[in-house]
């Protein structure tokens, strides 16, 4: 045991600068002269990381881009059949499912609505606890922090109960309302879930802004801290106006936090799907999958599950993410993080 | 609560009120006061209505929980319960609604896989921050580069080959496969974020140790390792609510193997079950948000700097 120890926990001690001369076995500090004189100290210290990575994230995505080229599903994992390359049929019949351009436009619609809506709701709530007196500004940010932590399938049950035709509390305030401030609809027993996608995706629309607000409100409220109070109050002394601060000084200097926030945001809001399995109850309604529960439902829930088209769909997803993502490296970069 | 904090932004800003005094005397000053009480009353009002706002789903879902499920469903639903009852969660803890067993056992399943994620992911990204913020090695810079935009892959777009390869490794229908798979997704952020840690810890303090005669581990243990405790509170949280709240592998992995289920499955096969079983999910769901949400507010000094430096910085 000792003998396949040692070598192991060199890896340790020799990481790190001058590991010694005079280890407890002799064997011990060979292998830490192996390690210094090939300089191996780093490449030991990433492997771990580096292997762990390497299968549960870099490899998978090989393996889903050979797959979108092939006919995969059951009968070649049992061997029934013969894996066989299918060239671009699984993108191809993906592009003629209207059932695709439907999950698109509903994770476009979403993200177009919720990402702006959760930014400015965000900004506001940061600036607020910024001007807040200190016991209010306690209670608005421990609510916001409630809401943050609440785990988004435990959220996503609670909306869909929120809205239930069946006992929800929406519904019933939504019909005490005058008929001048909510329409004519009769609210009373009104389906949000299954009536449309429309309908889903605004409760999805509220679940995903209540939940992710608090992470902006709070990164705006650290950024805030950072701008010396004078430069704001100066030009509030001058007579300018609260939103020509806003925009004249707070913004500009906060403009790289913006950045990042916006770049952050597209991206959970692309990946929403727990809450959209639980909201729209998949697998019912078709019409109303977005990119994610549409790529789930032809990898598992279809018959016979087809893995090379829920490939083709994994890969279109990456890609749309990657060209956002390396929007999200380049701000990173220019602000300096690889230093 | 108002006159506080009418004289907190009065304290914030005394050059702003003194020149207002001396501008316009006596009853300008009063009118001014009588405008800053107006418009820190209405800031108080505006945060008021957004924090009850912010809070009714998280208190419906408590007052859903300890209802009678006549009250539950009633024509007129009352804010709070008219009479309050243990039931819901009595159900949900015998394991009877759902009929698949008691939350406890859900609960031990998701802490265990959140613990052990959070060790594992701690551990790994520790060693590897290590490596990057004190060498200077080849593909130093395309290792954080790849990190980076490996962070951003969702787990739907791997979902498909990691169900092939965990069932291939007979690692499915067990809460080890999902450790495994967690724990690999908490590494790019935490290292991420524990590289900033490692690298302002000045080198001199190892160097100094190092003279006076210390081994390398010792180095480690006694002067890195405390030095970077607070980098790895905040990996750990990262870690935590990725492992607690994570649906889509579990949800793949766990399949029909109802025992191994963590809370998110096992609230969405209870929800899924129909019966309009509100009451009971309600339970369910305070027991499983109930804890995060103590979690969040130990840790909130912590979440604040540690995920915004995160996010922020990558």
């Amino acid at each position: 045991m000792a003998g396949i120890m040692g070598p192991e926990h060199a890896v340790l001690p020799a990481g790190l600068p001058a590991g010694l001369p005079g280890g407890p076995t002799a064997r011990r500090s060979r292998a830490g002269a192996f390690v210094r004189r090939h300089k191996l100290a780093p490449y030991l210290l990433l492997a771990p990381a580096l292997i762990g990575i390497a299968l549960v994230l870099l490899w998978p995505l090989v393996q889903v881009v050979i797959f979108s080229f092939q006919n995969y599903s059951l009968m070649q994992i049992t061997g029934a059949a013969p894996t066989q390359w299918v060239g671009l049929a699984n993108f191809t019949s993906t592009f003629k499912d209207a059932e695709f351009w439907l999950s698109l436009r509903n994770t476009l619609a979403l993200a177009i609505v919720v990402v702006p809506a959760t930014l400015v709701a965000g900004t506001i709530v940061g600036l607020l606890l910024n001007r807040l007196g200190k016991k209010m500004a306690a209670f608005v940010s421990t609510a916001a922090l409630m809401a943050w932590a609440t785990p988004p399938i435990s959220a996503a049950v609670l909306f869909y109960w929120l809205v239930n035709p069946d006992g929800g509390v929406v519904d019933w305030v939504l019909s005490k309302l005058p008929h001048w401030l909510v329409g004519s609809t009769n609210w009373a027993q009104y389906n949000w879930t299954t009536n449309g996608a429309f309908q889903a995706y605004v409760v999805i629309a509220v679940l995903v802004v209540w939940q992710s607000f608090p992470f902006i409100a709070v990164s705006v409220l650290a950024g805030l801290k950072t701008i010396p109070a004078e430069l704001t109050e100066a030009a509030r002394v001058d007579g300018a106006s609260p939103s020509r601060v806003f925009w004249k000084i707070t913004y500009p200097l906060l403009k790289p936090i913006f950045m990042v926030l916006l770049l952050l945001s597209v991206i959970w809001d692309f990946n929403i799907f727990g809450q959209s399995y639980i909201v729209t109850g998949f697998p019912g309604n078709q019409n109303e999958y977005n990119l994610s529960t549409y790529l789930y439902d032809k990898a598992f829930a279809s018959l016979p599950p087809s893995y090379g088209l829920g490939g083709a769909i994994a890969l279109i997803f990456a890609l749309i993410l990657l060209v956002i993502t390396i929007g999200y490296v380049r701000t990173s970069v220019r602000q300096g993080a690889l230093t | 609560m108002s006159a506080q904090s009418t004289d907190v932004t009065a304290l914030r800003s005394p050059s702003a009120r003194s020149a207002a005094d001396a501008q316009v005397g006596a009853p300008g000053a009063r009118r001014a006061r009588t405008r800053r009480r107006l418009r820190s009353a209405s800031l108080n009002g505006f945060g008021l209505i957004i924090a009850l706002a912010t809070l009714f789903p998280l208190f419906w879902m408590l007052s859903t929980a300890f209802k009678p499920s006549s009250e539950i469903y009633s024509l007129t639903p009352s804010l709070v319960p008219a009479h309050p009852t243990l039931g819901n969660f009595r159900e949900v803890i015998s394991g009877q609604v759902s009929g698949i067993g008691s939350v406890w056992l859900f609960f031990r399943n998701s802490l265990s896989v959140t613990l052990a994620t959070v060790l594992v992911a701690s551990l790994v990204s520790l060693l590897a921050s290590v490596a990057v913020a004190r060498f200077r090695f080849r593909l130093r810079a395309s290792f954080l580069v790849m990190l980076l935009i490996v962070q951003m892959i969702p787990a739907q777009a791997l979902i498909i080959a990691l169900f092939l390869d965990f069932k291939r490794l007979n690692l499915l229908e067990n809460l080890f496969g999902l450790i495994i798979v967690y724990a690999a997704q908490a590494l790019p952020v935490s290292i991420w974020m524990l590289r900033n840690f490692v690298a302002t810890i000045p080198r001199e303090l190892e160097e100094a140790a190092a003279i006076d005669g210390a081994t390398s581990f010792r180095i480690f243990w006694r002067i890195l390792f405390p030095l970077v405790a607070p980098g790895l509170v905040a990996t750990s949280i990262f870690a935590f609510i990725t492992a607690y709240n994570e649906f889509i592998v579990a949800l793949t992995f766990l399949g029909q193997a109802h025992s191994d289920y963590t809370l998110p499955i096992y609230v969405t096969y209870f929800f899924g079950r129909g019966g309009a079983q509100w009451g009971p999910i309600m339970a369910a769901s305070t027991m499983y948000t109930i804890p995060v949400i103590i979690f969040f507010l130990i840790v909130r000094r912590r979440l604040v700097s540690g995920l915004t430096a995160g996010a922020v910085k990558g």
